[in-house]
């Protein structure tokens, strides 16, 4: 914490993300309108008729909430069902040069879904288990796939928000295909290509064999024996890396090419190529705050969301520094340097700030992509991510979710503010009523009750428990992270836990697509239902949506529903579990 | 409304397979092509060559364990150091099992090094990395292994010592990210160095 470069580089992040909202916004607004211009029409606009002629639909007509609920459900079926067919039948398939078999009937499900969910949770081992086919094509299509579901959903919301006596919320086929073409594909493009730049690698070359070093010198020495052999050669796994890390950040997505995720050198080689990655966690979802202002008409509306969203980012961030930073004393102990804080499962290059701030970052969005490992935090640096995911990911959030997350927050704050002033509460010149805040809550309990019930299920099972890799209070921290992180969508994990069992990712799975897509669901219900009704006129007894009053209000129920639901169960976990650290010297 | 879900799931599949095309097809290949035009050598992996075979990477840690050498982070990818499974320990703060890791790695450094006991580690010399493949150790664990390595080739320590701040890379753009030597190009370095000295 006495690390000035940590606070200068914080600055930047927060400077660069202020300075980024209102453009992205603005360009979002175009997107998200059926007939918005944007310098790319010139381009892309003969292929979006195109593709509306393929599918057979008229863009100009719009779906009622639940059209565009089927339509959404469809199509993450279809994705669902294609990707688990390759990964089954990767071995029949091109781009396979390490000879890779086909999956497993349980992970390819596990997987299958983490990718339509934009969880990307990784059961599998990315470059021990899968081809470059399966990657390119089965995984990676979801994540411009489930990201633009999302923003997708997140636009259904606001429309219903800003339109009065409306019975349509857009159209999901055309906000499918705008928001893949206008924002998704040209920013990957450039942000792929800068990644190459710093390193990441993109190819299809089979794992390169080394001869390595020493072990080259040391068979001069010891003659060419077949273990002498074996040890001299280091298999370097290869890949096209670079335009699968680019839309996994941009996206939210967080599944990684490598198993060690955004740690891998191949996915994430220099401090610069780190802090571009982390900033584009936030980019779109930021953007999307102001293009909600925007739509609404209450520019300050929508800096008042992000101002919530900042306070909750700043705070994890520097609560997760500080732990970091303070380190392990089990280490201090032996005699190790305890200023460079708790460096098991970290990247030199990076370092404490950046690692913390990363680990905030991806799980205040649904991102999920790693560049340390989180199940080697100190407890209270742990809790910072797990508690995160558990809030729900709404600071900032996954692209799209992040917003119609927090959204349904601002329908309880607003009924909560209504129920202590005693009067109808109000959104923006409508009135929330019993069917707005029972969808909201609804969508709410969904995520708190699977998370803690598939957790106790594990927890009290032998089939749960014997996948731990830490004993005591961290095992149970490795269960409720695992499913807190599925439900959420987040996607990272305390990766020891081995989760690469048929229980586990039979669960899991079913875990995240509850998340997913009951979520989106009571979301495009409120949608319809805020769409279909009259704005009135504000008057003076209404309650301001911007503001510091509201600002608070809404942080304050973000907070309270997490921790009134999830304290008890980290109490057994983390919180325990940094009491015995700075108190005992109990090992388990 | 059965007619309308399986015209639905028509446009669905469609979707899937034409989006997928762009995404997944033209948008990858665009990618590998300019990637490969522009920064040839990084796409491949940063590849090192020596007479024409391929010693490693640039980017990838592998093992050294010969005085003589500088030594890398530990790592828990695999079996150590395996670049083809990735990874860390995952073990927590509180875990046995990695406290009594860490210990022996301690006592390990301390005697190979020969340091006395009241000198501090870096954390970096005994605490295995995310990835297992972390190319770069800090200055101060460099210098720390300095000494040996000027024993075991009979070279001047402060010759080593000059080519690790030669070597040191600083923060990205002065602020991001920390001070950091790769250890990989400082052994080949270190060889060069050795191999011009025996020239002359």
């Amino acid at each position: 914490m006495t690390d000035i470069y940590g606070w200068l580089q914080l600055a930047v992040f927060s400077a660069l993300l202020i300075v980024l909202t209102k453009p992205v916004g603005l360009y979002l607004v175009r997107v998200l309108d059926a007939d918005g211009k944007t310098f790319l029409d010139f381009l892309l606009k003969p292929l979006e008729r195109i593709l509306y002629g393929l599918f057979g639909i008229e863009p100009e007509k719009e779906q009622d909430w639940k059209e565009y609920a089927v339509s959404l459900l469809l199509f993450s079926l279809a994705g669902l069902i294609l990707t688990y067919l390759i990964l089954r039948l990767q071995n029949h398939l091109p781009l396979n040069p390490q000879g890779f078999g086909g999956v497993a009937q349980h992970l390819a499900f596990n997987t299958a879904a983490s990718f339509t969910t934009n969880t990307n949770w990784q059961s599998y081992g990315g470059e021990s288990t899968l081809s470059y086919f399966s990657q390119m094509v089965a995984l990676a299509s979801h994540n411009f796939f489930s990201a633009a579901s999302g923003i997708a959903v997140a636009a259904a919301l606001v429309r219903g928000i800003a339109r009065q006596t409306s019975k349509t919320i857009g159209n999901f086929w055309v906000d499918l295909v705008r928001v893949n073409l206008y924002l998704l594909i040209p920013l990957c493009l450039l942000y792929a290509v800068f990644l190459v730049s710093q390193g990441v690698i993109d190819n299809f070359h089979p794992y390169a064999q080394a001869k390595t070093v020493e072990a080259a010198q040391l068979q001069h020495i010891l003659g060419s024996s077949p273990t002498a052999q074996q040890a001299a050669i280091q298999d370097i796994a290869q890949g096209p890396v670079a335009s699968q890390a680019a839309i996994k950040m941009l996206g939210t997505n967080g599944g990684g090419f490598m198993n060690a995720n955004a740690s891998h050198p191949y996915e994430n080689p220099t401090p610069l190529s780190n802090f571009i990655q982390i900033l584009s966690i936030f980019l779109i979802p930021s953007g999307l705050t102001y293009y909600l202002g925007r739509m609404v008409n209450n520019r300050r509306h929508g800096w008042a969301i992000w101002a919530a969203m900042f306070m909750l980012f700043a705070a994890g961030a520097t609560a997760c520094w500080w732990a970091e930073a303070a380190g392990n004393p089990r280490f201090t102990a032996l005699g190790i340097d305890a200023a460079a804080g708790n460096m098991e499962g970290k990247e030199l290059r990076f370092g404490i700030f950046d690692t913390a701030l990363f680990a905030t970052v991806t799980t205040d969005a649904s991102c999920g992509a790693v560049n340390a490992m989180h199940d080697s935090f100190t407890p209270l640096g742990g809790l910072v991510p797990l508690f995160n995911i558990q809030l729900g990911e709404v600071v900032f959030g996954g692209v799209g979710a992040g917003l119609f997350g927090i959204l349904i927050f601002v329908v309880l704050a607003i009924f909560l503010a209504g129920l202590m002033v005693g009067r109808t509460p109000e959104y923006l010149g409508k009135k929330i009523e019993a069917y707005d805040v029972k969808v909201s809550v609804l969508a709410v309990l969904t995520s708190c009750v699977t998370i803690l019930v598939f957790a106790a299920g594990a927890a009290a099972s032998a089939w749960g428990t014997s996948s731990l890799n830490n004993a005591g209070p961290h095992g149970l921290t490795e269960i409720i992270y695992a499913f807190s992180s599925a439900v959420g969508n987040n996607g990272s994990a305390f990766a020891g836990l081995n989760t690469d069992t048929v229980w586990w990712n039979t669960t899991m799975g079913v875990a995240m697509l509850v998340g997913r897509f009951f979520f989106m669901v009571f979301v495009l219900a409120l949608a319809g239902n805020l769409a279909k009704k009259k704005i009135v006129a504000s008057h003076g007894g209404s309650f301001p949506v911007a503001g510091m009053t509201f600002v608070l209000l809404l942080v304050g129920t973000i907070i309270i529903v997490g921790a009134l639901t999830f304290l008890p169960a980290l109490a057994l976990g983390p919180i325990v579990e940094h009491f015995i650290m700075m108190n005992s010297t109990l090992l388990f | 409304m059965i007619k309308k879900l399986i015209d639905e799931l028509r446009i669905s599949l469609i979707a899937v397979i034409c989006l997928g095309i762009i995404v997944s097809g033209i948008y990858p290949l665009l990618v590998w092509a300019i990637g490969q035009g522009l920064f040839p050598e990084k796409a491949d992996g940063s590849l090192i060559t020596a007479k024409g075979k391929i010693v490693g990477s640039a980017l990838i840690a592998q093992q050294f364990t010969s005085p003589a050498y500088f030594h890398p982070r530990p790592s828990a990818a695999g079996r150590g150091y395996d670049a083809a499974a990735s990874g860390g320990s995952n073990l927590g703060p509180t875990s046995r099992q990695l406290v009594e890791m860490v210990a022996k790695r301690c006592a390990a450094y301390r005697q190979e090094n020969g340091l006395a006991p009241e000198v501090v580690i870096p954390a970096d010399a005994v605490t295995a990395s995310a990835s297992g493949l972390d190319p770069h150790i800090s200055p101060a664990n460099a210098l720390l292994q300095a000494g040996r390595v000027a024993r075991a080739r009979g070279m001047d320590a402060v010759e080593i010592r000059r080519l690790i701040a030669d070597k040191t890379e600083g923060r990205d753009l002065g602020l991001l990210g920390e001070k950091r030597i790769n250890v990989l190009l400082l052994n080949l370095a270190l060889d060069d160095k050795e191999r011009s000295h025996g020239a002359r």
